[in-house]
């Protein structure tokens, strides 16, 4: 899976986790928080799609390491053994 | 025979319209079925059926908007014969039109103080918030009917000039509901507040290390340890576990605790966990994961709307200090929750940092009075010292 999928994916969880928001204007690498309307709930849920659509276990002590798209980009490539760099 | 009636589904509806029937005539339904669809301001909600039996009649049909209390359906016991039934509210004219049914003018009447009133008026007037000493009867006997109550709500709103624009979508529906009942708290209910407090740093620490057991979509929020928190509490001061009924208090058996949940569209909701202080921390997460997601998508269940005793609400995550929150009516106590903050506390003498958040009180002093107050808010901050057993 290259970076730019990664992302995709990303964005499409985000997508179910906040349906109201509009992921084409998302800046990549300004926390989701500033620009969502997302709470605890909603992280989890983000965290638990992630899991299940990367294989990836994500402590929560990780949680401050998924504050940008590019944060959960970077986090899955060097995390997921089946994610690859582009 | 049982009516099915148009739910009350929180101190701001008034009415609601019926969008779906999932039975029909001649179907069997059981209690805690869920047998139609109800629209209302805040949110569409699946409502379930208190009684088993057969479905005699549909009285409403689906996009008719009727007052709460309006008989949707009869539900008859099987082998009952049940007589012609109409429905009382006919949906050119919802509030003025009543045609009473043969077996509701049948109904048992009792004296309300010096007045005669059948049970379903005196049910109507209080949720439509009218003075039944207001109202010129003309049952037989100077009894108030449905139809004095609906004629008097009817006369209050025409004296009331309408002074907001219709509303146009859903989240201009839903802030009119909230301001609708959140005035009607501030101006019936003598609130009073209370705040403390409360070293959060055992319940964390015991948060991080069972969560680390647990496989991640059964992680807990610490949330979740308030609401249990609040709602073992309430085990030991029962009186703010309670609604406050025409100048009584009645004091609930169960513990459901209602979750403010902000919608996406704007606005807020608080659906029950119920029997929250039977359940263990997982189940209530589990159940307040779904909860969230379904008040968020508009599919709320009418037990969930309409049974809480009291309500949590926590604005931490938005860097809220400390709540001082509107009770809900008719319930009589709000319990609130800021964000959690380090800062500095005296432990044995010694000044530490720990995280701290403050719980407020919101409660009602017709039913309860600060000391007691206190107890609760000491009883929630206890508990909180010891989360291994929540």
């Amino acid at each position: 899976m290259t970076n730019e999928e990664i992302k995709n994916t990303v964005l499409r969880l985000l997508g179910t986790v906040a349906p109201e928001a509009d992921l084409t204007k998302l800046k990549p690498g300004v926390r989701l928080r500033d620009q969502l309307d997302i709470d605890s709930m909603d992280r989890l849920n983000f965290v638990i799609a992630l899991h299940k659509e990367f294989n990836v276990d994500i402590p929560e002590a990780d949680y401050q390491k998924l504050e940008t798209v590019e944060d959960c980009v970077n986090y899955l490539v060097s995390h997921a053994g089946s994610a690859s760099k582009a | 025979m049982a009516e099915f009636l148009m739910p009350h589904l929180g101190a701001d509806m008034a009415a609601g319209t019926l969008r779906v029937w999932h039975k029909k005539p001649g179907d069997r339904v059981s209690r805690g079925d869920i047998i139609a669809d109800v629209e209302t301001d805040k949110a569409d909600v699946e409502v379930e059926v208190f009684t088993s039996g057969i479905l005699e009649k549909i009285l409403i049909e689906p996009g008719t908007k009727v007052p709460v209390g309006t008989v949707l359906a009869i539900i008859r016991q099987e082998g009952e014969v049940i007589p012609e039934v109409s429905p009382r509210v006919s949906p050119e004219a919802p509030a003025a039109a009543a045609a009473v049914s043969a077996p509701a003018a049948l109904a048992l009447v009792h004296e309300e103080g010096r007045l005669r009133v059948s049970p379903v008026a005196k049910k109507l007037a209080q949720e439509l918030g009218i003075d039944l000493a207001s109202i010129s009867p003309t049952g037989p006997g100077g009894r108030i009917t449905r139809e004095d109550v609906e004629r008097a709500a009817q006369a209050r709103k025409a004296a009331v000039p309408e002074t907001a624009p219709a509303p146009a979508d859903r989240a201009a529906r839903i802030r009119q509901a909230i301001a609708a009942a959140m005035a009607r708290s501030k101006r019936e209910i003598p609130h009073y507040y209370l705040n403390t407090t409360v070293d959060f740093e055992r319940a964390l620490t015991w948060l991080n290390e069972e969560n680390l057991k647990r496989p991640v979509d059964e992680r807990l929020l610490y949330g979740i340890l308030l609401v249990k928190a609040v709602a073992l509490a309430l085990r030991e001061q029962p009186e703010f576990n309670a609604v406050w009924n025409e100048g009584q208090v009645i004091l609930k058996p169960e513990i459901n605790i209602g979750t403010a949940i902000s919608l996406r569209q704007g606005g807020l909701i608080a659906p029950a966990l119920l029997k929250a202080d039977r359940k263990p921390l997982g189940e209530l997460m589990k159940e307040f994961r779904d909860l969230v997601q379904r008040a968020r998508s508009g599919s709320l269940r009418s037990s969930e709307l309409s049974e809480s005793t009291i309500t949590v609400t926590s604005l931490g995550e938005q860097g809220v200090e400390g709540i001082f929150g509107i009770i809900y009516p008719p319930q009589v106590a709000l319990v609130g929750f800021g964000r959690i903050e380090q800062r500095p506390w005296s432990v044995e003498g010694r000044i530490v940092s720990r995280p701290l958040i403050t719980a407020s009180l919101s409660a009602d002093h017709r039913v309860s009075d600060g000391h007691r107050g206190g107890l609760f808010l000491n009883a929630i901050e206890r508990l909180l010292q010891q989360p291994e057993k929540l």
